[in-house]
């Protein structure tokens, strides 16, 4: 295997959870929600994930238990923010604290204790293939299902019934109310699947980026995908390439640790989060392209007049 | 049955007192009823978490150590957020804070003055100010969420001061532990009351703080304008105030704060640096914020209860052998019951009889979750 080829699999190994869970918050932000507990939705599906996968002895049921954590975990969320209209921003901040304390607790246990990773797939003959077999046939399974996801995402959104009227109600959401949806039931439903991809995001980190459980090993990468969202403009197939860059960022700091550039390691691993505020600067440099595709009803509380 | 919720005219001031102490209850339940899964009892356990550390004068001047750091940030992100502005990055701006502060006493320690001490805190809070600026330019110049590039640049300080520890600032006679050099007794913030407990001035500077900054917020023309920004924009704008003006103030202003906590927290209660030097406080801090009301005088009370639970953290580990990560759910579970409770201030809950409401809009979450399902399957117009 090629030196290229090899930096290019860890770079989507790297992109892989960002892209999922950035994906789940899309979805999430376009109904007029704003979920900003996705890093404490993603730590809960990685020590779920983790544990679910140690104590059944099959990764594939841990992944399972990161993604109904997820979701389980998001439906709190969506509890207080939807039904209870309390303060998005507060709410989504505290599920983001409840999650690293509560992981820390459900993990504790495991710590230091070997991991299960999830196998590659091989595929016989294909796989095989020089240069490209790898990188198309030979990646982890959670890879191939944030592909799918991706394209899912996109056709749900621009292409169906039910993806205009969720975009519909996150641009107006008393207009949609006005108009007979039912505003709530399809939020509620935007929540748990951003907590879905939140957790099976964070069971990708603990299953198959690095199979172990550390204490808060999300390192931000919630966060990262918040500003993913930010980034694509509300664009699935932008997410692609954010994410993309972001896994070639965080892989290229790690190789120019390994090879001693002499410049500190803390610097190197800093790169990632300067990125990001950079990256974020430069996007809303530009105002009018921000207020186009931003959701108009983000982040409001909704309750229904009748 | 099904409940939804309805507006009040106007909010309620009942509700307004009673909230805080609602939540406290339903987390004294919900504490209880997580103890009993981990298979202790709920009372014990409660007993040593939230009683036990307040029978002792030395434990109340620990009390006194955590709840100052959380008090002093927790006054700044108070203002922050009135004005609706989103500093989350105290913990970064407590650390930049801390090192920053720590410049005299490390670099040039044979610098012997009565002085040194004022500057060392001086210097915290410019330093925790300059990096709380970053995002407030940010925000003010190029409209880039605050939330996202505060939270970004904590990351990053606690990077800076692993280096800093692990390399140039390292301790060269300290036997290659990652720690800067012992502070000497001057740049030491002193304790209030040594013969009893190690208390420090920080607890003074935290209540001080707070005295403050509820006066200006009550009192002067900024309070106003800072309450009117945070209540209505439009109103502002109209009434001439400078939203961009408002972003550079409260973020410097929350930013030196934090700065101050760190310094205080370094130079009092560590005494050097290390790799860590909070647990967690900026965070912590927003919850206390929200507990006490977005208000100064509020964030004293939730500062010292939220220290509570650090200090009850500590103790049920000693005498229960329970997790001290118990300690970080608590925080978590108080502020989702504080922002609950914070709803019935502005609405009430009316009962609906089922027979009237069949397509009511306080839809359960069960009937929502197979909606989740023909969502993902992408079911087109089926989902009701």
């Amino acid at each position: 295997m090629g030196l290229a080829e090899s930096i290019l699999l860890t770079i989507a190994t790297a992109a892989t959870p960002l892209l999922i869970a950035a994906l789940g918050e899309l979805v999430v932000e376009r109904s007029g929600v704003l979920n900003l507990g996705v890093e404490g939705m993603m730590v809960i599906g990685a020590v779920c994930g983790f544990a679910g996968a140690a104590l059944s002895g099959s990764p594939w049921i841990g992944v399972l238990c990161g993604v109904l954590a997820g979701a389980l975990f998001s439906l709190l969320f969506g509890v207080l923010t939807i039904t209870v209209a309390t303060n998005q921003v507060a709410t989504g901040l505290s599920l983001t604290l409840l999650g690293l304390g509560l992981s820390g607790l459900i993990g504790e246990s495991f710590v230091g204790s070997p991991g299960l990773r999830l196998p590659n797939l091989y595929v016989p003959g294909l796989t095989d293939i020089p240069l490209v077999g790898r990188l198309l046939f030979g990646q982890d399974p959670i890879f191939y299902i944030s592909i799918l996801l991706l394209i899912g995402v996109s056709w749900f959104l621009f292409r169906t019934r039910t993806g205009l009227t969720l975009r519909a109600i996150g641009d107006s959401h008393a207009s949609a109310h006005a108009l007979g949806i039912e505003v709530v039931a399809y939020r509620y439903a935007a929540v748990l699947f951003g907590g879905a991809c939140a957790g099976l995001a964070g069971a990708h980190l603990s299953l198959v980026y690095t199979p172990q459980w550390v204490e808060n090993m999300t390192a931000g990468r919630g966060w990262i995908a918040l500003a993913l969202v930010v980034f694509a403009s509300w664009r699935p197939m932008r997410i692609l390439f954010g994410a993309y860059l972001f896994g070639a960022v965080s892989i290229g700091q790690l190789h120019a640790q390994a090879l001693g550039v002499g410049i500190p390691s803390q610097f190197l691993s800093a790169l990632p989060y300067l990125a990001t505020v950079v990256v974020l600067v430069i996007i809303s440099r530009n105002r009018r392209l921000t207020m186009m595709n931003t959701p108009a009803s983000l982040g409001q509380p909704f309750v229904p007049e009748r | 049955m099904r409940f939804e919720l309805v507006r009040r005219p106007e909010r309620s001031a009942l509700f307004s007192a009673l909230s805080p102490f609602l939540a406290f209850g339903l987390t004294l339940i919900a504490g209880a009823i997580l103890f009993a899964l981990i298979g202790q009892n709920p009372v014990n356990a409660l007993y040593s978490y939230f009683v036990e550390p307040l029978t002792e004068i030395w434990s109340l001047h620990e009390l006194a150590i955590k709840a100052a750091p959380l008090i002093l940030i927790a006054v700044g992100l108070t203002i922050c957020y009135r004005s609706n502005n989103w500093n989350i990055g105290a913990e970064g701006q407590f650390i930049i804070g801390g090192i920053v502060g720590s410049i005299l006493p490390v670099l040039y320690p044979e610098f012997q003055s009565p002085l040194v001490l004022p500057l060392m805190l001086l210097m915290g809070m410019v330093g925790g100010a300059v990096y709380a600026a970053v995002p407030a330019f940010l925000k003010a110049r190029f409209n880039t969420n605050e939330i996202l590039t505060s939270l970004m640049l904590v990351y990053v300080a606690q990077l800076l001061l692993d280096w800093l520890v692990r390399g140039p600032w390292r301790n060269p006679g300290g036997m290659n532990f990652p720690e800067t050099r012992q502070f000497d007794a001057q740049a030491v913030l002193p304790e209030l009351f040594p013969s009893s407990g190690r208390a420090n001035w920080g607890i003074v500077f935290a209540l001080v703080a707070a005295v403050l900054a509820w006066l200006m917020l009550s009192r002067t023309l900024k309070g106003f304008e800072i309450r009117v920004m945070g209540a209505s924009p439009r109103a502002a704008r109209f009434a001439g105030f400078s939203a961009k003006r408002m972003v550079f103030f409260v973020f410097l202003l929350s930013g030196a704060l934090a700065g101050l906590a760190g310094i205080s927290e370094v130079s009092g209660a560590i005494g050097q640096l290390r790799p860590t030097i909070s647990p967690g406080y900026g965070f912590t801090a927003i919850i206390v914020a929200f507990l006490g009301r977005l208000n100064p005088l509020g964030a004293v009370a939730a500062g010292l209860l939220l220290a509570l639970t650090y200090l009850g953290g500590e103790a049920a580990q000693i005498s229960l052998g329970v997790s001290e990560k118990v300690a970080r759910v608590f925080q978590g579970m108080l502020l989702f019951f504080v922002l609950g409770c914070d709803t019935l201030i502005h609405y009430r809950i009316r009962r609906v009889a089922q027979a009237i409401a069949p397509s009511s809009i306080t839809d359960t979450p069960a009937a929502s979750s197979s909606e989740a399902a023909a969502l993902e399957a992408g079911g087109t117009g089926g989902a009701r």
